[in-house]
């Protein structure tokens, strides 16, 4: 794993401060690489993420903890990075949708999203990736009504997540280990 | 949505928790998964000037079995308890319980302390807490003390707990023979709080009638309370359809009852009928089995 320490100052382009604003130096491994970074208390956890370090991946749709979209991992917890302040992450591991991917390899969960046509405009996808990877870890083969389950906390206002649950049933099985045809290229006459 | 500025100061054991509690008073507040305290300090519902972070005190995020009970420390996330293996095995009224709260991720950051301490009406714990008869502790500058939890929850965000307390730990008992317990909730479509909550516990006598049965609601009043009128009327008799009628008759009285946009009184007060009636018969099926 590549460490590289940089220091940032961004909060001030963030807000205009008052008096008595406690600031605080704290340092998170964000996909793997490690910053030192001085936040406002009141930062959230997303803004660190989006405003600071410019992963703009993570993406913000309600503020007010409903809709998932802000979803990370926390130490390899899936959480709403708006319902949580920045300086609560100090010393933490954070994964965002730019870390999944390996060695220029879609993560399964992308590649099947990509496959079974998961997405629309793509709003809730960075957030509902990262809650099915969190199932996924603790159920590696879980069934349709599990998988919606595991989404009650993330809207999508364009699928109607039909998709959604397809593509990450592929991600399922590809994990697996299983040989997986993508319904749409599955072959009437058994193409390999 | 941007909190009013504030000072953060992690704490990392109980008495340094006190201790900034006692020196900073009504303008502290502590902070465990903050799913219920960042959301209203983002309206400035909540204004305080000073976050104590309780979540890095290790010894408060352990479930362990002691004394035919099980305890729970105040920082257990509702995911803990949700795949807790032990309390599946001991009490798996409460697992089932924290499932249905919020969604995946909201269970992976909020506590069983945040959410009792936080008595919020709609919250799921405090109707099982009820039921189960559990004990609260609570541990300020004079030691430790433990609140039965029907005297804890006394109204709308309102605890037996003191400004210079904090709640430590939360003791359930493991289910004795012959007895079973369940939870039913009827959700806000939305939040996914409940409507109306009802967890009951019963214990059969060996001629199969009730020993003791405990009701807890939520999520229809103020706050979770217990429904002893229906309780003492049950006790002796055998849970079946008639008896059930009968002692559930006067269970609430819509006055005591919320009226909101999610249900009116009426419907709540309908509700807290329905699903007490299938929770005592579920919990009956499961003190059988
Ligand atoms: C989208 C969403 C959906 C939700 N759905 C549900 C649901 O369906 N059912 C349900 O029951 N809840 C629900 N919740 C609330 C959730 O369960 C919270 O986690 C819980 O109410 C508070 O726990 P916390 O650890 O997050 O506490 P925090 O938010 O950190 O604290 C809440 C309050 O309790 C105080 N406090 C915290 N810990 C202690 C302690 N140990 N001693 C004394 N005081 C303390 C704090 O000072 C604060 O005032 C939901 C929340 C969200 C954001
Ligand atoms: S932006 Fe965090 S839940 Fe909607
Ligand atoms: S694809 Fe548009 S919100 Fe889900």
């Amino acid at each position: 794993m590549k460490v590289r320490v940089r220091k940032v100052n961004p909060v001030k382009a963030l807000f205009k401060t008052g008096g008595g604003v406690m600031r605080h130096t704290i340092q998170v491994t964000v996909n793997g690489q490690t910053h030192q970074v001085e936040v406002e208390s009141r930062m959230l956890l997303v803004e660190l993420i989006r405003d600071v370090l410019g992963l703009t991946g993570t993406h913000v749709g309600c503020d007010t903890s409903q809709c998932g979209a802000c979803t990370v991992h926390v130490n390899g917890e899936a959480v709403k990075s708006c319902t949580m302040f920045a300086v609560q992450a100090d010393g933490c591991e954070i994964t965002t949708i730019e870390g999944l991917a390996q060695d220029g390899q879609l993560h399964p969960l992308q590649e099947g999203f990509w496959q079974e046509h998961g997405l629309q405009c793509g709003f809730c996808t960075p957030g509902i990736i990262m809650a099915a990877a969190d199932l996924l870890k603790r159920n590696p083969n879980p069934s349709e009504d599990e998988i919606r389950h595991a989404l009650e906390g993330n809207y999508c206002r364009c699928t109607g997540y039909h998709n959604i649950v397809r593509a990450i049933q592929y991600a399922a099985a590809r994990m697996r280990g299983e040989a997986v045809v993508p319904r749409g290229e599955a072959a009437p006459t058994g193409a390999s | 949505m941007i909190p009013q500025t504030f000072a953060y100061k992690k704490a990392h054991t109980i008495d340094e928790a006190l201790a900034l509690l006692r020196a900073h008073g009504d303008d502290a507040k502590l902070l465990a998964g903050g799913h219920s305290l960042i959301p209203l300090m983002k309206l400035r519902l909540s204004t305080p000037e000073l976050l104590i972070d309780i979540g890095g005190i290790r010894e408060l995020t352990e479930i362990r079995e002691q004394d035919g009970r099980i305890e729970l420390g105040a920082l257990v996330t509702h995911r803990m308890i949700e795949f807790s293996t032990l309390l599946k095995q001991k009490c798996p009224v409460l697992p089932e319980a924290a499932a249905l709260i919020g969604d995946p991720q909201v269970r992976n950051k909020g506590t069983i302390g945040g959410s009792l301490a936080h008595a919020d009406p709609a919250a799921d714990y405090p109707a099982v807490m009820l039921a189960l008869d559990a004990e609260i502790e609570a541990t300020g500058p004079d030691g430790s003390r433990t609140i039965a939890a029907r005297e804890f929850f006394q109204g709308l965000f309102t605890t037996a707990l003191r400004p210079d307390e904090m709640l430590t730990r939360v003791r359930v008992p493991a289910m004795p023979p012959r007895s079973g317990a369940a939870y039913l909730k009827f959700p806000n479509p939305a939040s996914r709080y409940a409507v109306v909550g009802v967890a009951a516990f019963v214990k059969l006598a060996p001629d199969d009638t009730c020993a003791e049965v405990r009701i807890g609601i939520t999520g229809a009043a103020p706050a979770a309370f217990r429904a002893t009128r229906a309780e003492e009327q049950l006790v002796g008799r055998a849970i079946d359809d008639r008896t059930l009628t009968a002692a559930l008759e006067d269970l609430v009285d819509p006055d005591d009852l919320l009226s909101d946009l999610a249900a009116t009184a009426e419907y709540r007060a309908h509700l807290c009928h329905v699903l007490t009636r299938r929770a005592l018969r579920q919990a009956a099926e499961r003190a059988h089995s």
